[in-house]
């Protein structure tokens, strides 16, 4: 049965090729989010919660191997897997925002989302992680912060976008297709991540989006994501 | 011994042949009434400081290894078992559903064979039944166990809230919770309707306390012509309600796997494959199960025969070879359909670092039962029955974990693949089911009848022999 995909809204693009690899919106991104670090043997074991990953693939024989990147976070799926097996609402559709909440309050740990997830976006807090002084003091007091049991995954930054809906709703106007800027687009070096609304035709991600590099990761599987990924032609070694 | 037994139908007369069917069939070999009463009474209440020593030794396994260190997880944490990315389900959800297969075949036996009238049910469908009640019990507690923050279980129950929040019925967890209360309760009943004529008997042989507590569970029976009429009835209804919400019950557990897009579990096949799988590992169960009470329990040798266990091992490898049908469809369609994904998880079964499990679950389904089953004298061998039920049944718990762990480690990111070996709280709380189910089901054997004693006098009583094929088997058409 084919599903109407629902119009998007707040989107993604992410140029592959400009792309390098070098992690600053990841660590952007749990910074901003307030993740937990949950220490070496726990990231070596492949627990940590990093809701924004690069993955690295190499490309060739040793030596003429070459990296490709592809940076995996949760794709905002107009019809995502994740909602429907959750029993009890926890992953639950944003009709307003158009994108995927993750409710922490409402979480009990059934783990069935982050089986369902095709991108393996979601991580789960499998114990309750130490926030040693003074590193408290870096928390984001925007961002609730998670205890053990529960699952959490990349929001696409809702705070900010809650609030420059907040501060558009003050100033009477609708709130601008380039207003809202994620943690990891305003971290990334490169500007390979643009963020912005998708339905505002003159806004830079939709520009980006509308580029013939577009493609969305597993579309077979008809998730119908909001991120759109520039395909990379990739550079010619050294 | 068969003073008061039927004459054999027929003008013919048997001679040897007589003294052979007689043995050979419980139904043909009748003792009075008082007797199988006495026999069973004392089966019931004569215990054995073996007995003792192993229910304490069970008590103990449960209250540590299971309770213990749940506790221990919950208050931790899920991080003391093994699952990581991308594996977030493991040996939890694997034993989760082969409890729920054990439990499947007690009902099954029970009520398929009460509707088709397989007479040798007779002596063990309250044996079968108690193990559907206490394998949902084992097996229920799994989705609990496996919970992040099992303190909060409560919000998959649709109950009415001031914040009118209710479960998703969207989601196959919660068709789960319910398919699993709607089968432990109607097997619950199921297996008390039977058992009130018998509770009626224990109450009139016993004494002080025990006296007491059947006398409130017998509901009054006095065995008038109107309870057994309805009775009867009541057990027919149940008998053929049941079968529906038993096949219900393992398609929806099935279904946790196939509504995923997961490569590999979103697969049509999947509901008939779950209750084939599940019938061949509980009826295997039944016959360990029935092994051990014979062996152990007094006066048991007389109600089981080699019968038994001759007629389940039929079933045990008819059942082989349709779940190697199902087997076969699901693995041979998905390699012809040809997509990406799920060739890497048949590849990374079948030759992965995981293979060992994949052909355990291999030899143990197919290659053992093919090869022992065919022969009576295997089949008639109690012990050799159990070793191969006991085979059987480690086969289909590696099929489950093939499934589960073993498919999410290899899905579609080839960045994220990744193995899991479940950790020692796991093993702990795994093991600490088994001794669970053990524990319930060995101290039920000292508190109700094991043995339907009417339903068995019923036999004696109403039998005919039919001519099946090449053999003659009694069976009753005129009653129920």
């Amino acid at each position: 049965m084919a599903q109407m995909e629902p119009a998007p809204k707040w989107g993604m693009v992410i140029d592959l090729d400009l792309c390098t690899g070098c992690q600053a919106c990841v660590t952007a991104c749990a910074m901003e989010n307030n993740n937990h670090f949950v220490g070496e043997e726990e990231v070596g074991y492949g627990r940590a919660l990093y809701w924004l990953r690069t993955l690295r693939y190499w490309d060739g024989e040793y030596p003429q191997v070459k990296p490709n990147f592809q940076l995996s976070l949760c794709q905002q799926c107009g019809n995502a897997p994740c909602e429907p097996v959750c029993p009890v609402f926890a992953s639950a559709h944003s009709e307003e925002q158009q994108v995927n909440l993750m409710v922490y309050n409402r979480c009990i740990g059934t783990r069935y989302c982050a089986n369902n997830c095709p991108y393996l976006a979601r991580v789960f807090n499998f114990y309750d992680y130490d926030i040693p002084e003074p590193l408290n003091n870096y928390l984001n007091p925007n961002v609730t912060v998670r205890r053990r049991g529960v699952m959490e995954k990349c929001t696409f930054c809702i705070h900010r976008i809650q609030a420059a809906e907040q501060k558009a709703n003050q100033e009477n106007r609708e709130v601008g297709g380039d207003e809202v800027i994620t943690a990891c687009a305003q971290a990334c070096p490169t500007d390979a991540i643009t963020f912005g609304r998708l339905d505002d035709p003159n806004s830079r991600v939709s520009q980006a989006a509308r580029s013939e590099r577009g493609f969305a990761w597993m579309e077979d599987l008809g998730t119908f994501p909001r991120v759109v990924y520039l395909k990379g032609v990739g550079y010619n070694g050294s | 011994m068969a003073a008061e037994a039927k004459p054999l139908p027929g003008s013919v007369v048997r001679g040897a042949e007589e003294e052979d069917l007689r043995a050979e069939h419980l139904m043909l070999d009748p003792r009075p009434r008082e007797e199988m009463n006495q026999m069973v009474m004392e089966a019931m209440t004569k215990t054995t400081p073996a007995f003792w020593i192993a229910i304490s030794v069970l008590g103990l396994v449960v209250l540590v290894c299971l309770f213990g260190v749940w506790i221990y997880q919950a208050l931790t944490g899920m991080g003391v078992a093994g699952v990581r990315r991308p594996v977030f389900w493991g040996i939890y959800i694997a034993t989760f559903v082969f409890w729920i297969g054990i439990s499947h075949a007690g009902t099954f036996v029970s009520a398929i064979l009460r509707v088709f009238k397989a007479e040798f049910r007779r002596p063990f469908t309250r044996a079968a039944e108690l193990m559907t009640t206490f394998g949902l019990a084992a097996g229920a507690l799994y989705p609990l166990i496996h919970l992040g923050r099992v303190w909060v279980f409560y919000w998959m129950v649709p109950y009415p809230n001031s914040r009118w929040l209710w479960p998703n019925f969207r989601s196959a967890l919660v068709w789960d919770f319910l398919a699993i209360t709607t089968y432990l309760i109607s097997s619950t009943i199921y297996l008390y309707l039977p058992l009130i004529p018998d509770l009626a008997m224990a109450r009139d042989h016993s004494t002080g306390l025990r006296q007491r507590i059947y006398r409130i569970l017998a509901l009054g029976w006095r065995g008038t012509e109107a309870e057994w009429f309805r009775l009867r009835t009541a057990i027919t209804i149940f008998a053929f309600a049941i079968i529906p919400v038993m096949f219900s019950v393992h398609t929806i557990v099935s279904w946790d796997f196939a509504v995923g897009v997961v490569a590999m579990w979103h697969s049509t096949i999947f509901g008939p494959y779950f209750i084939i799988g599940a019938i061949l590992s509980g009826v295997s169960a039944v016959v360990m199960i029935l092994f051990v009470l014979r062996a152990t329990m007094l006066h048991m040798k007389y109600f089981l025969r080699p019968e038994v266990f001759d007629s389940l091992g039929k079933l045990v490898l008819i059942f082989s070879m349709a779940w190697t049908y199902f087997f076969i469809n699901d693995y041979l369609l998905t390699y012809y359909g040809g997509d990406a994904a799920e060739r890497q998880v048949l590849l990374e079964h079948a030759t992965g670092p995981g293979a060992w499990v994949w052909y355990l679950m291999l030899i143990c389904n197919i290659v053992i039962p093919w090869l022992t089953l065919w022969n009576r004298r295997i089949r008639r061998t109690p012990w050799m029955m159990f070793i191969i039920t006991t085979l059987i049944n480690v086969g289909m718990f590696a099929e489950r974990y093939t499934i589960i762990p073993m498919t999410l480690g290899h899905q579609r990111i080839p960045f994220d693949w990744g193995t899991y070996v479940p950790r020692w709280p796991e093993i702990s709380i795994v093991l600490g089911t088994f001794a669970l189910f053990m524990f319930l089901y060995l101290a039920m054997t000292r508190l109700i009848p094991m043995v339907p004693v009417w339903e068995v006098q019923e036999g004696h009583m109403a039998h005919q022999l039919r001519k099946v094929g090449q053999t003659e088997i009694p069976s009753i058409t005129e009653l129920e």
